[in-house]
């Protein structure tokens, strides 16, 4: 039984590895990267200032979706599992004293825990901490919000058989389940706060991590400080976290993010800045900043309203697509804004993205920009609205949203659709999706994770899984059969078929919405900042155990 | 008098119940909703928005939720944030500091300057004291603070790479630092405030100064530092210290865009926030706290009025 484990372990492994091998973005060719060496040995102490440009809504990782809570916040908690700091291409264990052990049926995830590991308050954490954790974020009860609930939708219960021992039974084998158990959202709460108010964590902070609370005052910052009894050591046996604090300041405005910078008051935002932003920053500090730069996943999609006539013609949304030449795109908006890759449904280059090869034989994606033109002219015709005209609803938010819109305007207006571009405040937005008051939109999709399960939410029906989600507004069960099967699918390459076919289903055959370019992630940074590698997403790696500051 | 003062306070009462139910159904009208901007780009299930906007019973009938709005503030509670649900006393405590140390740093530059600049020239009309002034405070009125703002901290960028401290301190702890940041935004309004207070101060004077009285004054032999300081300012004063309290006023709340290029932890960016993330509770919150401040400086001006022109009485 033991061997079958560890060949399943060794499995899941390889699954995680393959899922991952494209999270880390190599360096960008001949951006300045991070300075300092991988020989260099970490100093410790310093207090380390970085930016964070909105404020948490709430303390509580398991209600909350915005990054704006994970920057300040996470550095105060543990997870069971979490992306290598060092190579974010894995997923170690965290509180977790391995990776799981899996039953032969896939069915028990059995997870051993760590007995080293106190909360700040200096009492231990046990199995039934894990227990009340999972229990409030897969099954809250009623009053508890937990956005996220959905995504463990596999989970058939949860329990601790010993108190370094915790076990999750399945309903079904689920092919994302392991990799959402590193999902930075999942804080370990203590179970006997929960137990005095499940609402806790709303207000206050009370964790495992690296660093302990010590202020916030709000709208200006959120200040952390060293653990002493944190229980991770780096490879050296050096124990982490190693710096002595941290200060998140909280500036909602990016010039004056850049000026903090500028002025070396700040060291680093963890999102990331505009080109031009960098550019600005890397001409005023020369050598004392550093760049790290790479894919992001995040995109924004066009999405018509297939409610509403014309767009109800599968040919009018195809032709939206095939107007827009998207390589052209990336190369024009990269230099003045945070897209460039052109993609399908998973983030280029992702273990399961399309082959650029296959990706422009789907309508939209094809590098000959004017014979796809042309065929879009065409469908326009035949649809019997040559002279399309409608209004495109945006967000009123500069980066990228606005020239990303402007660009696919232009390209649309050069094969007769008239598009008046209608941006608006992310409220008023959101509730025009919603509600489907609109014709067209630019929508978008950021992840933590390049996984099918996640991205593909949005192309659910919308009177089923995709409700408030898929404003495109259709209802189509072969594609949410296609979307169930691959999330069950457990070999990763027989997954990766399904979802190409899934691709070509939503964005081709049917068109449905389809994205326009991926985002690309540029973090400037004061090059005395350390061990902190940009990922894929500004959600994951945000501990802060690993940091720390060459000059103090 | 004292009745005059009771009226006037207990006038506030309905003043703010107007403002109060106008804040309500015009935030009401804008479109968008809290909810669904919180959420905004996660794939959050509809069940989860329809469960969260229960809780902050925004699923309640409008009228339900004024009544039960208007039975708070009668009992002086202002709520919680639908946002943070922090009690919204607590988000504008932190704040609200800040604020009112800036409008008075730039109420006290701005009176700094516009008094005796405006009272010269009047004294010096037509002469190049007085065009220079006049190019100075139309400088003023012309650039908006936010831009002057901006190119000061350029400025101090690009010559020392020094940028006004991003943390608030109060002048209590240090008051070095606490100038370090709050002086160039004070400057930066101060100075376009001061110009709108010199016009005021020069068209009044040199209205004063071709009164009887004021001829009297310098018939009688008395220098002219008297006539213009004892005899023509103080009665040419009125206008103005309606105008500079009023800018007062406007500065708590006003300073918007000053404080986002300051970074400013103020009352005029959480209104700003409020307004963007529909936090409803905080918006109505601010604005009647600002219209108070309005209503009651507007009284306070009414009662300086007395002192200056002892020919003014209340009954």
């Amino acid at each position: 039984m033991v061997l079958v484990f560890n060949r399943q372990i060794a499995a899941f492994s390889v699954a995680l590895a393959l899922v991952f091998a494209a999270c880390t973005p190599a360096p960008k060719t001949g951006a300045p990267t991070q300075s300092g060496s991988a020989a260099e040995q970490p100093q410790p102490g310093g207090t380390l200032t970085f930016i964070v440009n909105a404020e948490p809504p709430s303390f509580d990782g398991h209600r909350e979706t915005t990054f704006a809570l994970l920057h300040p916040i996470a550095p105060h908690y543990s997870t069971l599992y979490k992306f290598d700091p060092n190579d974010l291409s894995k997923i170690v264990p965290d509180v977790a004293a391995a990776m799981p052990e899996i039953s032969a049926d896939k069915l028990t995830y059995t997870i051993k825990l760590r007995t080293d590991v106190k909360f700040h308050d200096g009492t231990q954490m046990t199995s039934e901490d894990i227990l009340a954790t999972y229990q409030k974020i897969i099954f809250p009860p009623t009053g508890v919000l937990s956005p996220r609930a959905g995504t463990y939708s596999a989970v058939q219960s949860i329990s601790a058989p010993s108190a370094d021992t915790v076990a999750f039974k399945m309903k079904y084998a689920s092919a994302s389940f392991g990799t959402n158990l590193a999902s930075p959202w999942n804080f370990i709460y203590s179970a006997a706060k929960l137990k005095q108010d499940i609402k806790f964590y709303e207000k206050n902070i009370m964790g495992t991590g690296p660093f302990a609370y010590v202020s916030n005052t709000k709208g200006q910052d959120w200040v952390g400080k060293k653990n002493a009894s944190y229980f991770a050591k780096d490879k050296n046996g050096v124990q982490l976290p190693y710096l002595d604090g941290y200060k998140a300041l909280i500036i909602t405005d990016a010039t004056a993010g850049v000026n903090a910078i500028r002025s070396k008051q700040a060291m680093i935002e963890f999102r990331g800045f505009t080109p031009q932003q960098r550019d600005t920053l890397s001409s005023a500090l020369g050598t004392s900043l550093a760049i790290q730069e790479g894919p992001w996943v995040c995109v924004n999609y066009i999405v018509a309203n297939s409610k509403k006539a014309p767009f109800n013609d599968v040919r009018v949304r195809r032709a939206l697509s095939l107007a827009v030449d998207r390589y052209a795109g990336g190369d024009a908006l990269s230099k003045i804004t945070i897209v460039k890759d052109v993609g399908g449904l998973l983030r280029p280059k992702s273990a399961f993205a399309m082959s650029d090869a296959d990706l422009q034989k789907i309508k939209g994606f094809s590098r000959d920009g004017a014979a796809a033109k042309e065929e879009a002219k065409k469908l326009l015709a035949d649809a019997g609205v040559p002279n399309l005209s409608f209004k495109f609803l945006n967000r009123n938010i500069t980066t990228p949203y606005e020239p990303v819109a402007l660009f696919i305007i232009d390209q649309w207006s050069k094969v007769g659709i008239k598009a008046t571009h209608d941006p608006k405040e992310t409220s008023a937005y959101q509730g025009d999706f919603r509600s489907g008051n609109f014709e067209v939109g630019l929508d978008f999709n950021c992840q933590e994770f390049d996984e099918p399960d996640l991205q593909l939410q949005k192309f659910l029906s919308a009177s089923k899984g995709g409700a408030g989600l898929n404003f495109a507004g259709y209802d189509d069960p072969k594609l949410d059969g296609l979307i169930d099967a691959q999330s069950r699918e457990q070999d990763p390459a027989k997954r990766l078929t399904l979802v190409g076919d899934i691709e070509r289903y939503a964005m081709d055959e049917m068109a449905y919405q389809y994205p326009v370019l991926w985002w690309a992630r540029i973090v400037p940074y004061l090059n005395i900042v350390r061990g902190w590698k940009i990922g894929s997403n500004h959600y994951y790696n945000q501990q802060l155990e690993t940091v720390w500051l060459a000059q103090k | 008098m004292r009745r005059y003062i009771v009226g006037r306070l207990l006038l506030m009462i309905p003043t703010l119940v107007g403002v109060a139910i106008l804040t309500f159904v015009i935030m009401r009208a804008v479109p968008g909703d809290i909810v669904a901007l919180k959420y905004a780009g996660s794939p959050v299930p509809q069940s989860v928005i329809d469960e969260e906007r229960q809780l902050l019973g925004l699923d309640k009938p409008l009228w339900e939720q004024f009544v039960v709005w208007m039975g708070d503030i009668a009992r002086f509670d202002l709520g919680t944030s639908l946002w943070t649900g922090n009690s919204v006393v607590d988000e504008i405590q932190v704040r609200f500091p800040l604020s009112l140390e800036l409008a008075f740093l730039a109420t006290l530059l701005a009176i700094a300057i516009a008094l005796p600049l405006g009272v010269l020239a009047a004294v010096r009309q037509d002469s190049w004291v007085d065009y220079a002034i006049r190019v100075f405070s139309i400088g003023g009125l012309a650039m908006p603070s936010f831009w002057i703002g901006i190119l000061m901290i350029l400025t101090t960028l690009t010559l020392w790479g020094w940028a006004p401290p991003l943390v608030f301190t109060p002048f209590t702890e240090d008051p070095v630092a606490n100038l370090a940041q709050l002086i160039l935004p004070a400057i930066a309004v101060g100075y376009r405030y001061s110009a709108v207070s010199m016009r005021m101060t020069r068209s009044t004077v040199l209205e004063v100064l071709r009164e009887d009285y004021v001829r009297t004054a310098r018939a009688k032999g008395l220098r002219e530092t008297v006539v213009v300081m004892r005899h023509a300012l103080r009665n040419a004063l009125l206008p103005v210290v309606t105008v500079i309290s009023l800018e007062f006023a406007f500065l708590i709340g006003g300073l918007v865009v000053t404080e986002q290029v300051f970074n400013l932890n103020g009352i005029g960016k959480l209104l700003v926030d409020a307004v963007a993330h529909r936090d409803y509770t905080l918006i109505q919150a601010i604005v009647l706290l600002l219209a108070a401040v309005f209503v009651l400086i507007n009284f306070l001006v009414d009662m300086v009025y007395v002192v200056l022109d002892p020919r003014i009485r209340y009954s």
